[in-house]
């Protein structure tokens, strides 16, 4: 039978994805442009919204790049990730392009899945990326399956389920939690705490800030670390991950971070405590990883000026690839529902 | 070689052959290790299979569904118990929202090869919430298919199928007929392939259109009779054998739907209403659907056993509509217990 008892993809990725993933490897240069980047497409991706390019809903993580940047760069392409519907920055660092997601975005066939999932649903098997999911917590369980799986075909390769806050006030991330350390599952849980989960700041939702406390309380090996130098973040992460693939169990990371932005495009976020905003942008993750990169002597300030240039520009013509590609036709909404439909 | 097994004993035997088969399918659920299933579906696969492959989940549905959507992804098969299908309501986005929509949401990269069985179904005096054959929840939802076994024979062959299927399926379980014995011929060639009816039964006067437990019901109450039924068990219904079914109906002209649900918005009315389009034609009297009365299920036998369609009401529907034409009244109407 065609694909039955196929295993965890262990073959090495080739193409552009692998290659976009392979250089967050390469130094803390790579991993700023990265940043610079995400950042770039996420303030498209509000400018399409507001220029009535796109309808419906989205949901940007501005303030939040050092996180999937540190994760991706440690990560193998056979592992398996869950990630919510503030998805852009995890897939971009993953290493799909910034035209599949602006593409998916937009609702264009050059989109990761052809523009039929939009915004909250970007997907690359080759890169690890299952479905973003659009119901809070839902990934959490994924995850842990996808772990166990792993463990089952004797891979190396481990689940790794990200989201936020708010996810930890809903059944799916206790349960999932409770499973993974029962069944002693190799995934990381990668919780960004952003102290909002939509509208809400977590002081009105949640009985304590301290949330990495949650993962602790199952038993799981759980640490809070800081989410905004993206260097010492991607340490944290491979030695976490390294522990994991050492023992496979499960660990819990809560990382303390921020979002500038509202929980969706119609959302000002006008609730926030006066100065809150303004003491995280002093620990804005792009100027951190500039600011150490010239101290360190890496490179001078000239030459990130052009790192930062080769980004935007990268970023508005993958902004014009996805606007000029075509809608999807017709029969795409008839293909994949089922095998039959799987052509 | 023939068996004689009882359902639960059939559909053990489905897993099991599956699992001898292919070593990607695992079998998870509440205490289905050990205690080989609360209804000793997997009474000794354990012993086979060991504890990797054979677990014990905690009381957790959400947790360990949607652990099987995310290890079906990454190319397992899990087959799922779900112990009573009520217990499905609080893990129902792992299934209809993350699992069936996968492929979808993945262009095709990720199929999600998940089977899930649940006990379903009144009779057995477990009450309201343990009762419901809850099919409703599930049809129509595209990527997924619903299959229900009406005995040993097509609890195997459904069971296997599913396991093979590249897609999630729910098979659901009539808990009553868990005990029931049957002489059949399992193996490879026993699988029931889904979305396909079965003829029961040829017949030329009038269409019997049954599912799970409602098919022995529907045998009892045109055994012997004076008129031509054609019986046809559905098996899978979602999405269901149309051109089986309205073949059958250009024969016979006259349908009878029976089904072990409630009558508002039950899995008869998509049948009905399909027929009612595509067949008018052929229609020499009403379309007839024999539902259970739109109320939660009774525990006290004497209304559980009525709130279930009889043999008695399902032969009084078929003869009033043979000799009047018309659809008679169910039967809370007729003796005037509710309108």
């Amino acid at each position: 039978m065609v694909g039955k008892g196929r295993g965890l993809n262990m073959t090495v990725t080739t193409g552009i994805g692998a290659e976009r993933r392979a250089q967050l490897s390469t130094g803390p240069i790579a991993r700023l442009e990265r940043m610079i980047e995400i950042r770039g497409v996420e303030d498209a991706i509000l400018k399409l919204f507001a220029d009535g390019h796109v309808r419906g809903s989205t949901h940007t993580t501005q303030g939040q790049e050092a996180v999937s940047v540190a994760l991706a760069s440690v990560l193998e392409t056979s592992d398996l990730l869950t990630c919510t519907y503030r998805g852009h920055a995890m897939a971009l660092a993953l290493g799909l392009t910034a035209e599949s997601v602006l593409g998916e975005v937009l609702g264009r066939t050059v989109g990761s899945i052809g523009g039929v999932g939009g915004s909250m649903h970007l997907c690359d098997r080759d890169l690890g990326l299952l479905p973003t999911f659009a119901i809070v917590g839902a990934g959490i369980p994924v995850a842990v399956g996808a772990a166990i799986a792993s463990k089952h075909f004797g891979t190396n390769a481990i689940g790794v389920g990200v989201f936020g806050d708010g996810a930890t006030n809903i059944g799916a991330f206790h349960e999932g939690l409770n499973l993974a350390a029962v069944w002693d599952a190799p995934v990381l849980f990668v919780c960004e705490n952003n102290l909002y989960g939509e509208y809400s700041r977590i002081d009105v939702t949640t009985p304590f800030e301290d949330l990495y406390l949650r993962g602790a309380a199952y038993g799981i090996e759980s640490r809070a670390v800081d989410g905004q130098d993206v260097e010492t973040l991607r340490r944290e992460f491979a030695d976490t991950i390294e522990a994991i693939r050492a023992d496979s169990r499960p660990r819990f990371l809560e990382i303390k971070t921020y979002r500038y932005v509202g929980h969706s495009r119609t959302d000002p976020a006008t609730y926030r405590p006066d100065g809150e905003k303004d003491e995280w942008l002093k620990r804005d993750p792009i100027a951190l990883a500039e600011a150490a990169i010239v101290e360190s002597g890496i490179a001078d300030q000239a030459t990130l000026a052009e790192v930062r240039a080769a980004a935007e520009n990268r970023v508005a013509e993958a902004v014009r690839v996805a606007m000029d590609s075509p809608g999807p036709e017709l029969a795409a909404m008839f293909r994949h529902v089922d095998a039959q439909s799987d052509i | 070689m023939t068996v004689r097994l009882r359902m639960n004993q059939a559909i053990g035997l489905a897993i099991a052959d599956e699992m001898r088969a292919d070593p990607t399918v695992v079998l998870w659920g509440e205490d289905v290790a050990a205690a080989g299933g609360v209804f000793k579906v997997s009474d000794g696969l354990i012993d086979e299979f060991g504890p990797e492959r054979v677990r014990d989940t905690p009381i957790s549905e959400t947790g360990f569904l949607g652990a099987a959507v995310g290890a079906a992804a990454a190319g397992l098969r899990p087959v799922v118990e779900i112990m009573f299908i009520e217990f499905l309501g609080v893990a129902l986005d792992q299934l209809v929202t993350e699992g069936a929509l996968f492929r979808y949401l993945s262009a095709g990269e990720f199929p999600v090869p998940l089977t899930v069985r649940a006990s379903a179904g009144a009779g057995l005096g477990f009450g309201a919430q343990h009762s419901g054959m809850l099919e409703r929840w599930l049809i129509g939802t595209a990527g997924l298919t619903v299959a229900v076994a009406s005995g040993a024979r097509t609890g195997y062959g459904l069971t296997r199928s599913a396991i093979q299927s590249q897609d999630p399926v729910v098979v659901l379980e009539p808990r009553r007929l868990y005990a029931e014995r049957e002489d059949f011929e399992p193996g490879d060639g026993a699988a029931i392939p889904l979305g396909r009816a079965e003829i029961v039964q040829s017949g030329s006067d009038v269409t019997v259109v049954g599912l799970g437990g409602m098919v022995p019901v529907i045998r009892e109450a045109v055994a012997g009779a004076d008129w031509s039924a054609e019986v046809i068990d559905l098996l899978t219904v979602s999405p269901w054998d149309r051109r089986q079914v309205l073949a059958s109906v250009a024969k016979t002209g006259r349908v009878v739907i029976v089904e072990e649900s409630p009558e508002r918005g039950g899995w008869g009315t998509d049948v009905a209403a399909t027929i009612a389009s595509r067949a008018f034609s052929s229609l020499q009297a009403p379309i007839v659907r024999v539902t259970t009365p739109t109320v939660p299920v009774p525990f006290a036998p004497e209304l559980e056993d009525r709130f279930i369609p009889t043999a008695a009401e399902v032969s009084h529907q078929i003869e009033a509509l043979l000799s009047t034409g018309k659809a008679a009244a169910p039967w809370w109407e007729r003796e005037g217990v509710s309108t």
